[in-house]
């Protein structure tokens, strides 16, 4: 993977005159700084809401939960903000920067609720599922039994034991990222960075055996 | 798409692929340069990449920038 550290020093430092002023009563003193924090509060609450109502049917949330995922999201993100101001340099609009926060603050909120579902077993392989993950047609399982075969003798044989446990996690079981990370005391870039190496080896076996393309250039 | 472009798709890893901590570090700069216009894939390809192929990120990618095109709008 490549760093991305190198794109900062490109972009231009200049403010927006809205940023600016964020900035400017964000770091006052006195009332209009609390009628900022209480501004920037409501935007990022009304943000909060709309990913909580969106993403929460996937999670079986709802009502009044839902609504608390979402002050909590936003009061998170608040905390976040206030405490790294020093760290905003300019490289975006503020509430760009800002409003990253509370997406990611949802984001991982969610991850947390996910395990409350009572449906939810981490330790299940239910394999029968994994045509239909991938858009296979039942109707034309003489075309493909073959491949999912050897796709899952690969999982077996080639990836660590670890690699396997988040393969079938996240690929059989349909277990969203964070909420696997959770569960794992891990972050979603570790566990991301070990699905890449895992989808790297598994391609390079099917290709080996004629299942896939053997078209090494990795770019889609 | 059917299955095997599917499966194709998803088991390659691009090589440009930045991860996840990066994406997300970058996200607000690369989300401004996509509501202004710009051709955030060309002067950022590896959090294209990764964007592309991280479900979770992408999901946060598309948030940060419907909420930033609501402001706008």
């Amino acid at each position: 993977m490549t760093p991305v550290n190198r794109v900062v020093d490109e972009i231009p430092a200049r403010l927006d005159p809205e940023s600016a002023e964020w900035l400017r009563v964000l770091g006052a003193d006195g009332p209009r700084r609390e009628a900022a924090l209480a501004r920037l509060h409501g935007m990022l609450l009304r943000i909060a809401q709309r990913e909580t109502r969106r993403r929460g049917p996937r999670m079986l949330i709802a009502g009044p939960e839902l609504e608390d995922l979402a002050y909590q999201a936003a009061a998170d993100a608040m905390m976040a903000i206030t405490a790294k101001l020093s760290q905003f340099r300019g490289e975006s609009r503020f509430t760009t920067w800002a409003y990253r926060f509370v997406i990611l603050e949802v984001s991982a909120k969610l991850g947390r609720h996910f395990w409350r579902r009572p449906d939810v077993r981490l330790e299940a392989e239910d394999w029968d599922r994994l045509p239909g993950r991938f858009g296979f047609e039942p109707a034309r399982e003489s075309e493909w039994r073959d491949l999912l075969a050897a796709l899952r003798r690969a999982v077996d044989t080639e990836l660590t034991a670890r690699q396997r446990e988040v393969f079938v996690a996240i690929v059989v079981n349909d277990v969203p990222l964070d909420a696997l990370a959770v569960r794992l005391g891990s972050n979603r870039n570790a566990l991301y960075k070990m699905m890449f190496d895992a989808r790297r080896k598994l391609r390079v076996v099917l290709a080996a055996n004629g299942y896939l393309d053997d078209d090494d250039s990795g770019r889609s | 798409m059917n299955g095997w472009s599917a499966l194709d798709r998803f088991l390659r890893a691009d090589p440009r692929d930045v991860g996840c901590a990066e994406a997300m570090e970058m996200l607000h700069v690369y989300v401004d340069v996509v509501a202004a216009g710009g051709d955030a894939e060309e002067r950022y390809p590896g959090i294209a990449a990764h964007l592309r192929a991280c479900g979770p990120c992408g999901e946060d990618f598309e948030a940060l920038l419907a909420a930033v095109r609501d402001d706008a709008g």
